[in-house]
């Protein structure tokens, strides 16, 4: 097969050579860490060092670390284990949420929580006055997706937190998109929980955290053992989680000019689009946005049949949501930004990130004005 | 290789519509032997409550995609499904008709959607696993779309209103096999579809219960009890909707009488359904309406054919007389049973299909 271009790293992204290096160390590492011998004692080691490593990234104490199977598992854990010691509790949340806060949500009205989901405006963001004016008591726990999967729309956090908190409500940051292109500093930011994945920034799949703020009491969601000091039961996947951990370490130390290598690449993707098709727009705002993400409305094409267009020329995007069966929705995140279903349909993301370069992205932009032509002339949409 | 994967080059891109059964996957495996760049597509049509095109189809036929090595996608056609098929399908009983959706499931989404998704892909084909055939006459340069090698398994008569564009474009790979040569291949290639038994029923009717998927797509039909009467207007008792029941029917009448009795008719503007005796459901005429030539312009009539009155018919001499543009009569040589409106006529000579039409109305 021909050289892949990947532009999907929100989808998930590769794993960086220094993670695989870690990960295969540690498979042969193989106690439990849970053990008190010397085959647990270096397990244990694999699985703390690694903590101080997130923990380091987000300027978090090692203590307030939770290590889980990714975000959906660490949004459950905010949503059910925030719930569960609030009493006749109120969830707040959006309409443009990620299923793993938004299914959470559902549930949890169905078993008498009350669940207020906020609009989103066009540009994407949320109105902070109306999140604040949501806030009912201090029952109430506010859950805010920082930066959309979809759009790589940015939430003004530090507005809503500091309102959430004047408050006395609890605040659920899912950062999951953030962390790695993005600074995200839970010392400058007053969240109680925050939610974040391996695989998302060039870790392996199944690791992932949620962060839990010292001294807010929070109940376990997965039951069935000590670890994590009680908060999740279950062996810790020692191997994922040290992957994470060197994720972790790498963000923070290439940040800065990560997230600027992946602007360029993002803007000239952009420019170059915006020059050569016509009958375009971009979706979402365009100034607080993901450095790497880039959701485009290709007006009259199906976004389903330009994504399989571009895959078999080579190209990796992504439209909308997978159904069940393995086909594309409408994106509910566009939906609820008030996009029409038709201009929902006709849109495309792309998502540059670690291995993208500038040629690959001129490719694209030879290769996308053609294929749109071919797929508005079909009449797919 | 059978004669239809030759009317596709080597190297072209073919689309390929795979239902997760093991005639399209085989389909599919011939067009790759053949050299062809495939691009395995798995139309989501109905809901999950459907039998066919539901994720388990859909995973067997991901699962023969990589098998071959193909690219594979499953496509999202609900949406249009949902209004050109399902709910014209309601509408066809709620008027006292026995649709067949497949016919327009074939001409509006294999060779429509799907074929406007191909030339979007750059496929130059779009290929199913139809038994039938079509071929290219080297003499007028059109296709002719025939039956079948394998009579028992010929779909030929669901293709019978494509038109030449659509004709020009299809593929049906396996048309040139039997089916017991078609599930050896399957079995020699190791496709996980090889021993999977047949699907014989319509795609979004679980368990053949057509009345309750009627009354989910349009409520009203459940609430439309009228009559049931003989052929002379004498009511023998009371039914739950026309959309119960078809021409030819016995089963399902709630009514007890010393003779066999049959549903010979449906007056859906009275709500009535009207029963007689076996012989009362021959007829010697038919009115059709829709009708198209698949193999071209419409012969100068009268003209002769063989004609099909449904799936499972073997066909009835008979004379075509157009009646109008797209509307005909026929006449059987011979009285045909159960000519159900709402139902396909097909016409052919020998194994070649000229066209048809919608059954309208019978007579006798």
């Amino acid at each position: 097969m021909a050289k892949r271009i990947y532009l999907d790293h929100n989808a998930t992204t590769p794993l960086r050579e220094e993670v695989v290096e870690a990960c295969t160390r540690a498979f042969r590492s193989f106690g439990n860490p849970s053990s008190t011998h010397f085959e647990g004692a270096a397990a244990r080691a694999e699985l703390e060092g690694a903590r101080a490593r997130v923990a380091s990234l987000l300027g978090a104490d090692p203590a307030e670390i939770v290590f889980t199977s990714g975000a959906t598992e660490a949004n459950n854990l905010a949503l059910h284990g925030g719930m569960s010691a609030r009493a006749s509790g109120h969830l707040v949340t959006s309409r443009a949420d990620h299923p793993s806060v938004l299914e959470p949500a559902e549930w949890l009205e169905r078993a008498g929580v009350k669940v207020t989901r906020l609009p989103v405006r066009l540009s994407g963001h949320l109105d902070p006055s109306a999140v604040v004016a949501a806030v009912e008591s201090e029952a109430t726990l506010v859950s805010v997706l920082w930066a959309n999967n979809e759009t790589g729309v940015l939430q003004p956090l530090s507005e809503i937190a500091e309102a959430v908190k004047a408050r006395g409500a609890l605040l659920h940051v899912d950062a999951t998109q953030a962390i790695g292109k993005i600074p995200v500093r839970v010392d400058a930011l007053p969240a109680d929980l925050l939610s974040g994945s391996a695989h998302k920034l060039n870790g392996p799949k199944g690791a992932g955290f949620l962060f839990v703020r010292r001294g807010l009491d929070l109940e376990a969601w997965l039951r069935g053992g000590p670890q994590e000091r009680r908060r999740r039961g279950g062996t810790e996947n020692v191997v994922g989680i040290v992957g994470l951990g060197i994720a972790c370490e790498l963000a923070e130390r290439e940040l800065p000019q990560r997230a600027r290598r992946m602007a360029q690449l993002r803007d000239r993707l952009w420019e170059g689009l915006r020059d050569k098709v016509g009958a375009l727009r971009r979706n979402g705002s365009a100034c607080d946005v993901l450095p790497n993400t880039l959701n485009v409305c290709f007006e009259g094409a199906a976004g389903e049949v330009l994504l399989e267009a571009l895959d078999l020329e080579g190209v990796s995007v992504s439209a909308g949501a997978a159904c069940h069966s393995g086909s594309t929705l409408a994106s509910h995140v566009l939906l609820a930004m008030g996009l029409s279903p038709e201009q929902a349909r006709a849109s495309l993301r792309f998502s540059v990130g670690h291995g993208v370069d500038e040629a690959q992205i001129d490719q694209v932009v030879g290769l996308v004005p053609d294929l749109v032509a071919r797929v508005r002339e079909a009449g797919t949409l | 290789m059978s004669t239809t994967a030759k009317l596709a080059e080597p190297g072209e891109r073919i689309l390929v519509a795979m239902s997760g059964g093991v005639d399209s996957s085989v389909a599919a495996a011939l067009l790759v032997e053949r050299g062809c760049e495939v691009v395995g597509v798995t139309m989501h049509l109905a809901g999950e409550a459907s039998r066919c095109c539901s994720l388990d189809d859909a995973d067997d036929a991901r699962r023969v995609a990589e098998k071959l090595g193909i690219r594979f996608y499953v496509a999202n056609y609900t949406r249009q499904f949902r209004g050109e098929v399902m709910e014209a399908f309601a509408d066809e009983y709620l008027a006292g008709r026995t649709p067949i959706p497949c016919v327009t499931c074939n001409r509006r989404f294999k060779f429509r959607h799907l074929l406007d998704r191909a030339r979007a892909l750059g496929a130059s084909a779009v290929a199913t696993g139809h038994y039938a055939r079509v071929e290219r006459d080297p003499s007028s340069g059109r296709r002719r779309l025939r039956a079948a090698i394998d009579p028992a398994k010929d779909q030929s008569y669901f293709l019978f209103d494509l038109d030449q564009a659509q004709l020009e474009k299809a593929l049906f790979p396996v048309g040139g096999m039997r089916k017991d040569e078609v599930r050896a291949h399957a079995r020699r290639l190791g496709l996980a579809t090889a021993e999977k038994p047949e699907s014989q029923e319509i795609c979004f009717v679980p368990d053949g219960d057509y009345a309750s998927v009627v009354e989910k797509l349009r409520p009203e039909a459940a609430t439309r009890t009228g009559e049931i009467v003989d052929t002379r207007g004498r009511v023998l008792g009371r039914h739950r909707g026309v959309h119960r029941f078809t021409v030819g029917q016995r089963r399902g009448l709630g009514i007890s009488a010393t003779q066999r009795l049959f549903v010979v008719g449906l007056d859906a503007a009275a709500n009535r359904v009207v029963v007689g005796e076996a012989d009362d459901l021959l007829a010697r005429k038919a009115t059709l309406e829709g009708v198209t030539w698949v193999a071209g312009a419409p012969p100068a009539d009268p003209i002769r054919a063989t004609v099909r009155v449904r799936y499972r018919h073997e066909g009835a001499p008979a004379e075509l007389r157009l009646t109008g543009e797209s509307s005909a009569a026929v006449d059987f040589d011979q009285p045909v049973r159960a000519v159900a409106p709402g139902q396909a006529a097909v016409f052919y000579q020998g194994d070649v299909v000229l066209g048809g039409g919608w059954i309208a109305g019978s007579g006798r």
